[in-house]
């Protein structure tokens, strides 16, 4: 058994190096932790702080930027936790709370994506799990490669696969997520997992440890070598750009889930908090038991005493550092009283959970590690828990003004553009991003737990809270890269849009935010430009739209070589439904009702779905932002819903109007294709005579713009029989602009004068394109 | 007095809630089953819920078809007490060998969740009287291994005996032989079935009710035992 380097033998050996820089720790960081001590650390104290100060763990290059969510947070009585918990906590009436958070897990998902992805769904899970709340939905944002290149044959059936593993297995439903594709993804892969939990106002736990002479308790599943350094290893660094097998190496940095423990782990959880035996709970995701036991004294202002001796080990070979870095999954840790204690472990024999007792709560102020009778960790765990703050160089891109000038070509003015409008829609409705996404969502369980009202392919997730009550809550998430690189503060400011509209198409009313931020590597002063810039718009966007931003998560480093991802604030916006039965579905139900467009419509094509599809093009100003604009509109959707006057409503963004119909007509009024029944609605519209011309100016038609134009701030919606009159004025009391497109009904997707596709073609060439690239479902 | 409808929870049970929420809105008393109890709590009938009991590991059913729960039921089944077993519990009533055969792998190899019709052959059980004879109704498939499979003596007998319970309607999704859903029991008493009538019982959040005649059915049947 090799020994231990123990606080002993490190005031001993003052001069002996540790090897910080392998870890991820640069020289003034390894100075700064040594000045600190006022010794060198121990080797089991060099990683704790290795994986504390790490970027994933620590925020040290956008803890700066991130506070204008708090600072800029506006006023809400909401909010019952927010930023700096496991998750924020919202209370969304009678009583009931929710807590929502998405997290990244992109590195693990390029480098093994089936484990990468699954342990990604456990990770967030335990994250509301530890907020005292019972996790009822997952959603993923998910972002691959060209669809039609190798690596992402590779890497998305693996992602989906791992998703629908874990996910199932551990009985959530999965309502929803986004897919999306660029070459920027190739070698980063981005894997955002969201997760939704509800509660009593009153059983909100949090991560504070306290009471001196409470016990600490290790619960889940045992520890072993897996994920050791993952968050400092992998998460923390960009990929090589070779193929020298650096992926292949950083494999054991990943972890491997059981999703069996996770589902035992969840239901033993909230025995524990019915019990009431839990003073404080955090889960175990990256940095493990080094994480855990920092931050609850940290955050409780005390000591802990723990021994190493008592971790349950998968692999007895184990050394102290590893033993405190491992990522090994489906483990949390809590505080109870030693009068609690016996109760508490009798919890989780009954749910054949293993638990044991680490040690406990101190007033020392300092967490003391000790394995085999040695200390070897003595440190105050605030150092630990509060990383360093970097003020990273920024840098506007030189390339940023002709990005911003290099508009896409579209045809000539005097060309029949009507011959190309059918079969662009076709290519819009046939690309990977704008396809039916049955290939995916099949794979995973939508309804387990039997509170599902919305799921995929619906603006939306819906979910029903209360049986009796009928209570609800929607939540969407949204992100557009191409936007961002464009414009990362308009293009952070359009995915909150979207995500806001979503939940608003649905009906509820939109209540907090959460955010997972994907970029490249904040070294690079472009980079760091573009994260800033996204940063401001969003924290500005949440404070004009009224909804604060409750937590998230930052994924830097998404880069191989020089090469970094688009910008991608991936954002999630959670709404309240006062009664679910109202809710409203994105496709059409019913034929004969009057088809309405809300919002104005101009000529922007800058980062559309349409220039990316049909020109193989970036470039220009994405969509303008008119946040008093999604303001109004959302106010006439929860209206208008609560009224009953709408039997649908779908939010028009990638791909515009004309992919917006399609998808309509195809969504159907609630569940996907029914059974048994045709494969869609048709319509009969007409472009109304205002819309505007190439210009922006109204007037003179521009087919090209009704139909793909990606202006933000817009919905079509169909109206029930007899409601016309009324939610036209509901529009006019609002001062939102709503031209009546014509009606639902037939066979066909028609646009008077332009062209007719029978619903039976876009049902076909939607349906195909997943199946045509990733093989049968 | 209501009829009460045992559930049994085994470690990674799922659809527990939903098979609860069924019998009650069916009108029947939903009776919480554990798996480590030697002890049925005197129910009129039992559920085995769909899930992933014991994360599935082995084999899907085979460690839940020996928790002391079972050990109770498997004779009280072999008396006639009704047990419907949905998805995972079809999978232990056939590792318990209440019923024949067995289920495999999707032969797409990939989890299905979508809604599917199925033809009710055989409204005699238990569990199906509620139904018209030859009714489809549409209900939720939600599963990985959920391809029936038996040798062809076995498949003939069931036919041959009434004792194929439901047939997917529009073709099997899922690699199931001769359509197969759902099985009985030479009794009819024993019924297991892939896909889940408990998630077709509300048009707020399923495809409709044509689910809700399984347990109403059951209910009907113990009333007048």
């Amino acid at each position: 058994m090799t020994r231990a380097d123990t606080v002993a033998a490190a005031a001993a050996t003052p001069d002996r190096q540790q090897p910080h820089a392998a870890l991820g720790l640069t020289d003034a960081e390894y100075a700064t932790i040594t000045a600190q001590l006022g010794r060198r650390p121990t080797d089991a104290e060099v990683a704790i702080y290795s994986v504390m100060w790490s970027e994933h763990c620590s925020y040290k290059s956008s803890r700066l930027y991130l506070r204008q969510f708090a600072d800029k947070a506006p006023p809400t009585t909401a909010l019952l936790a927010g930023i700096g918990q496991n998750a924020g906590v919202v209370d969304v009436g009678q009583g009931y709370a929710v807590t929502f958070k998405i997290e990244s897990h992109n590195h693990p998902s390029y480098v093994e994506p089936f484990q990468g992805a699954a342990t990604g769904v456990g990770g967030i899970v335990r994250d509301i799990l530890a907020m005292g709340a019972r996790p009822i939905a997952v959603m993923d944002a998910l972002r691959f490669g060209p669809a039609d290149a190798p690596d992402t044959r590779r890497v998305l059936p693996g992602v989906v696969g791992g998703i629908s593993f874990y996910g199932n297995c551990l009985g959530l439903p999965n309502i929803g997520g986004e897919l999306a594709f660029d070459a920027c993804y190739s070698g980063n892969p981005l894997v955002n997992a969201l997760c939704l939990g509800v509660m009593r106002h009153e059983d909100l736990k949090l991560a504070r440890a306290s009471g001196p002479g409470n016990k600490v308790v290790l619960f889940g599943s045992p520890t072993g070598a897996d994920g050791i350094g993952g968050a400092s290893v992998l998460a923390s660094a960009s990929f090589g750009d070779g193929t020298s097998g650096g992926e292949r190496a950083k494999r054991p940095s990943v972890q491997v889930g059981d999703p069996f423990m996770e589902k035992l782990l969840v239901e033993c959880c909230l025995e524990l908090y019915a019990a009431g035996v839990v003073v404080a709970i955090q889960d175990l995701g990256a940095a493990g038991i080094a994480c855990a036991t920092t931050e609850l004294a940290a955050a409780g202002e005390v000591g802990m005493a723990v021994t190493l001796d008592a971790v349950p080990l998968r692999d007895r070979g184990l050394s102290p550092p590893e033993i405190l870095m491992s990522e090994s999954q489906e483990r949390m840790m809590a505080v109870t009283t030693p009068a609690d204690l016996d109760r508490f472990l009798k919890i989780c024999a009954r749910w054949d959970v293993p638990a044991t007792v680490l040690g406990e709560v101190t007033d020392t102020g300092r967490l003391k590690v000790t394995w085999h009778g040695e200390v070897v960790v003595d440190i105050p765990p605030g150092s630990a828990a509060d990383g360093p703050l970097y003020e990273r160089p920024v840098h506007r891109p030189p390339g940023q003004d002709k990005l911003r000038a290099d508009e896409v070509a579209r045809r000539a003015p005097a060309d029949p553009e009507a011959a190309g409008l059918r079969g662009d829609l076709l290519a819009l409705l046939g690309s990977a991003a704008g396809a039916d996404k049955t290939w995916v969502t099949e794979q995973y369980d939508s309804d387990v737990r039997g509170n599902t009202v919305l799921a995929a392919p619906h603006d939306a997730g819906v979910l029903r809270i209360d049986e009796e009550s009928h209570l609800g809550v929607a939540i969407a998430t949204d992100g557009n890269g191409r936007y961002c690189l464009l414009d990362p503060y308009a293009g952070a400011q359009l995915a909150l849009a979207e995500a806001y509209r979503n939940v608003a198409a649905t009906g509820a009313r939109p209540l907090a935010v959460t955010n997972c931020l994907n970029f490249g590597s904040p070294e690079d002063p472009a980079v760091m430009w573009q994260f800033a810039e996204s940063v401001r718009g969003l924290a500005d966007g949440c404070q004009i739209l009224g909804i604060p931003v409750t937590g998230g998560n930052v994924s830097f480093y998404n880069q191989t070589g020089a090469d970094a991802i688009q910008p991608t604030p991936v954002v999630g916006v959670l709404g309240v439904l006062d009664d679910v039965r109202r809710r409203l579905p994105s496709g059409f139900s019913a034929p004969g009702e009057t088809i309405m467009l809300l919002g104005r419509t101009a000529a922007e094509f800058g980062g559309s779905l349409w220039a990316q599809v049909t020109r193989g093009h970036l470039g220009g100003v994405p969509p303008a932002v008119d946040l008093a604009a999604e303001q109004r509109l959302a106010a006439v959707l929860a209206a208008a819903a609560a009224g009953g006057l709408l039997s649908a409503a779908h939010d028009v963004s990638e791909g515009g109007l004309g992919l917006a119909l399609a998808e309509s007509c195809l969504a159907g009024g609630g569940r996907a294709a029914q059974p048994g029944s045709g494969p869609g609605i048709g319509c009969l519209v007409t472009m109304p005579a205002d819309t505007t011309d190439p210009k922006g100016r109204p007037g003179s038609p521009d087919p090209l713009a009704f139909l793909f134009s990606e202006s933000a701030a817009r919905a079509v919606v169909a109206v029930r029989p007899g409601s016309d009159v009324k939610f036209a004025a509901l529009c006019a009391a609002h001062g939102v602009p709503a031209s009546t497109l014509g009606v639902t009904g037939g066979e066909v997707l028609e646009v008077t004068g332009l062209f007719t596709v029978p619903i039976t073609e876009l049902s076909a060439v939607s349906q195909r394109a997943l199946p045509e690239l990733f093989g049968p479902s | 007095m209501t009829v009460r409808v045992g559930i049994v929870t085994f470690p990674g049970s799922l659809d527990d809630v939903d098979a609860s929420r069924a019998v009650l809105r069916a009108g029947g008393t939903p009776v919480p089953l554990w798996h480590g109890d030697r002890d049925l709590r005197g129910v009129d009938a039992v559920i085995l819920p769909g899930g992933f009991s014991y994360g599935d590991y082995l084999r899907c059913g085979a460690i839940a078809r020996f928790a002391p729960v079972m050990t109770e039921l498997i004779p009280a089944a072999a008396a006639g007490l009704p047990v419907l077993g949905i998805c995972n519990g079809f999978q232990i009533l056939c590792e318990a060998h209440l019923l024949p055969g067995a289920l495999i792998r999707n032969a797409g190899l990939h989890f299905i969740n979508k809604d599917v019709r199925i033809r009710i052959e055989n409204n005699r059980t238990q569990w199906t009287t509620a139904y018209r004879p030859a009714e489809v109704v549409t209900v939720v498939l939600k599963s990985g291994v959920g391809a029936y499979v038996a040798d062809q003596r076995t498949l003939a007998d069931l036919a041959a005996s009434d004792r194929i319970v439901a047939r997917y309607a529009d073709g099997s999704p899922n690699g199931s032989a001769d359509d197969i859903a759902g099985i009985a029991s030479a009794g009819g008493n024993v019924v297991g079935l892939m896909p889940h009538p408990e998630h077709a019982i509300d048009v707020l959040t399923g495809p409709g009710t044509g689910g809700l005649s399984f347990f109403t059915s059951v209910l009907a049947s113990a009333a007048r035992a």
